[in-house]
């Protein structure tokens, strides 16, 4: 269990959010930098469900993506079973491996193109059908894989539900066999009865395909269901990183501790909720020291001039001052 | 009595395909100062049911059957004038999307003492002096500064306050509230339903509060109302409904939904997928999926009876449970 499989280290992904060249001098402004991630470390060990959660534009999509190589890393790396993902554009084999399902079931399928094509496609690109006709009986177990019919194939997506829609999606990454596989908040645009199949379905074949999940999700009690292990980011950096249990029976970091505050009470047992003031700082000005400091009960002019640094308690990593 | 009731409502839409019933017989109350959840999935129809109340119904959807009451008056009927007298003023509404239900090209001041002189005879000191009055109970920090900046100066939090302080701006006796929380993120969220609450509370307004967040509901509403594919299926007080739910579609809406505490392998499952409005099965709705299914249910419409301390529309309650 403890082979990993994903080694994500020091990763640094900053976005240029600049004016125009020529209002920038004209208005004599500087460069403008967005980072989104920022000094970021985990690994996930084979077999795992590793999940990351955070509000949104905490940069949980940006290290998605990051992951799967959509986007290069400004600093920092991340390695496949010992493959440097940076390699993923060039080096078809490894891109085989490292798959991803997105957020919105409608954006993410080609409206124009037929089932079977957007199943075939990534078959036929790494060859893993030789023709068109090996490539349909292929598209038929994966549709059969995810609970769709085989006679589905013919049909386009404008023709299904979002759970379908998904469904499609997750058959399509599950195509090239991959061993790592990113879901970027895949039942987040689902109703809870459709986010039960869609949850359930990924379970049932990460259990049979013995695939390592990256599990991206703003909702704590879907993460709780699926994760083996959590990671919390706050404005491009992770804050905690624990295993399920630990996190949610002794949450470590102030804002873990916020988060899970939020959730709705489902048992109604008279348990005020304590919001907590305050929003997410802008990223492109976050506060100085700790990003966290102005929203936190526990702060002190420690935490506004330094930045915590992550340090190990137990079987967790916490980047807090006041964290034992 | 209560403060609005609505009777046997039923919409239609008038379709090139054919008439499309989008919803069937609604039936519920709401009290002074009380908060009614109501739930269901996409396309279950409770945006619709608070778009009906508030007389703002996507064209072409009509009215075809049934009846509004609001005050002891009834409101389905009521011509364009006098609707926008009672819409805003009497009935208050906060949308989804903080974004677009505020107009981008105007400060947020300017939108609030125009609503706030619409319905309120004040003069423009008054005017602006209550709109700050209103951010400041939203709990906008510096509201006289505030008042000054456009939409998008504000975040998506903060909007949904501004939303919010407009909904209230001529203190109405009823908020239809359709997912106010649903674009946010959960601390934000967090605050927003403890600021509704809080509000409701000082003013004894009623609320509607249409959410697909059974969370919400339960920290927030008094009684509750599940909808399925256009219609009631079950309705009681908050704790019982999803404490002992009786419909055998809220079983499955409860156990769909991932607990912290509870160790499962897979979560409970309701197969399928709500119906569209050009082919909604006959007698029970839900019956195709439905695990309690009986020749019955394929029949006839089952009818909201009670059960323990709900209602349900259910011909196997006894069974299912």
């Amino acid at each position: 269990m403890n082979t990993k499989l994903v080694q994500v280290s020091q990763l640094v992904r900053t976005f240029d959010v600049s004016q125009p060249w020529l209002t920038r001098v004209l208005t004599r402004q500087p460069k403008q930098l967005l980072h989104a991630v920022n000094d970021i470390t985990f690994s996930i060990a084979k077999g795992e469900t590793f999940a990351l959660v955070g509000e949104s534009g905490c940069g949980k999509s940006t290290v998605a993506r990051l992951l799967v190589g959509l986007y290069a890393p400004s600093q920092g790396t991340v390695e496949l079973a010992g493959n440097d993902v940076s390699r993923l554009k060039t080096d078809l084999k490894l891109r085989r491996d490292a798959q991803m399902i997105f957020q919105d079931p409608y954006a993410s399928l080609n409206p124009r193109w037929r089932v079977a094509d957007i199943i075939a496609e990534p078959l036929l690109l790494h060859g893993l059908a030789l023709d068109a006709a090996a490539a349909q009986i292929k598209v038929a177990e994966l549709l059969t894989l995810v609970g769709l019919s085989a006679n589905d194939a013919s049909k386009y997506p404008h023709q299904f539900s979002g759970g379908q829609r998904q469904r499609i999606s997750i058959a399509r990454a599950l195509a090239t066999e991959p061993a790592f596989l990113v879901c970027d908040e895949p039942t987040s645009a689902l109703d809870v009865s459709v986010q039960a199949q869609v949850l359930n379905l990924l379970k049932d074949l990460q259990t049979r395909l013995g695939i390592t999940v990256l599990f991206i999700s703003h909702n704590l009690q879907v993460v709780h269901h699926v994760a083996d292990r959590i990671g919390v980011m706050y404005l491009g950096k992770l804050v905690e990183i624990a295993s399920k249990t630990d996190l949610f029976a002794t949450p470590k970091h102030p804002y873990t501790r916020l988060l899970l505050d939020a959730i709705p009470d489902m048992e109604m047992s008279g348990r005020a909720r304590t919001p907590v003031g305050g929003e997410v700082p802008n990223p492109l000005n976050p506060p100085s020291g700790c990003a966290f400091h102005p929203r936190c009960p526990l702060a002190t002019e420690l935490c506004k001039q330094e930045a915590p640094i992550a340090k190990t308690i137990g079987t967790s990593v916490v980047a807090c001052h006041w964290a034992e | 009595m209560s403060l609005l009731s609505v009777r046997n409502l039923s919409v239609q839409f008038p379709t090139r395909h054919g008439v499309l019933q989008a919803l069937n017989e609604v039936s519920f109350e709401i009290a002074a100062g009380e908060v009614l959840g109501v739930v269901g999935e996409s396309g279950a129809g409770k945006s619709l049911t608070g778009s009906a109340i508030i007389g703002l119904l996507p064209p072409p959807g009509r009215i075809s059957g049934g009846e509004i009451w609001f005050d002891g008056k009834r409101i389905d009927n009521l011509s364009e004038t006098n609707l926008r007298s009672l819409r805003g003023r009497h009935i208050g509404a906060i949308f989804q999307d903080p974004l677009t239900s505020l107009n981008p090209l105007y400060t947020v001041g300017f939108q609030l003492t125009q609503t706030i002189q619409t319905h309120l005879n004040l003069s423009n000191k008054q005017a602006s002096d209550r709109a700050v009055e209103l951010l400041a109970a939203t709990g906008i920090p510096a509201p006289e500064l505030r008042v000054q900046h456009y939409p998008h100066q504000f975040s998506g939090g903060m909007r949904q306050r501004v939303v919010i302080a407009l909904a209230l701006a001529a203190q109405p006796r009823l908020i239809v509230a359709d997912e106010p929380t649903t674009a946010l993120d959960v601390s934000i969220q967090a605050q927003i339903i403890s600021l509704i609450k809080k509000l409701c509370k000082e003013q004894g307004t009623a609320v509607m509060l249409i959410t697909h967040d059974m969370g919400v509901i339960a920290e927030t509403a008094d009684r509750m109302a599940v909808m399925y594919a256009g219609r009631v299926v079950e309705t009681g007080p908050v704790a019982a409904v999803l404490h002992s739910p009786q419909h055998p579609y809220t079983q499955g809406l409860m156990g769909s939904i991932p607990k912290i505490g509870q160790h499962l392998a897979r979560l409970a499952q309701i197969n399928g997928a709500m119906p569209r409005l050009n082919a909604i099965p006959s007698g029970c709705a839900f019956n195709p999926r439905c695990t309690h299914v009986t020749e019955q249910c394929g029949q006839t419409v089952p009818y909201l009876q009670p059960y323990g301390a709900t209602q349900a529309a259910c011909w196997n309650v006894r069974v299912a449970v």
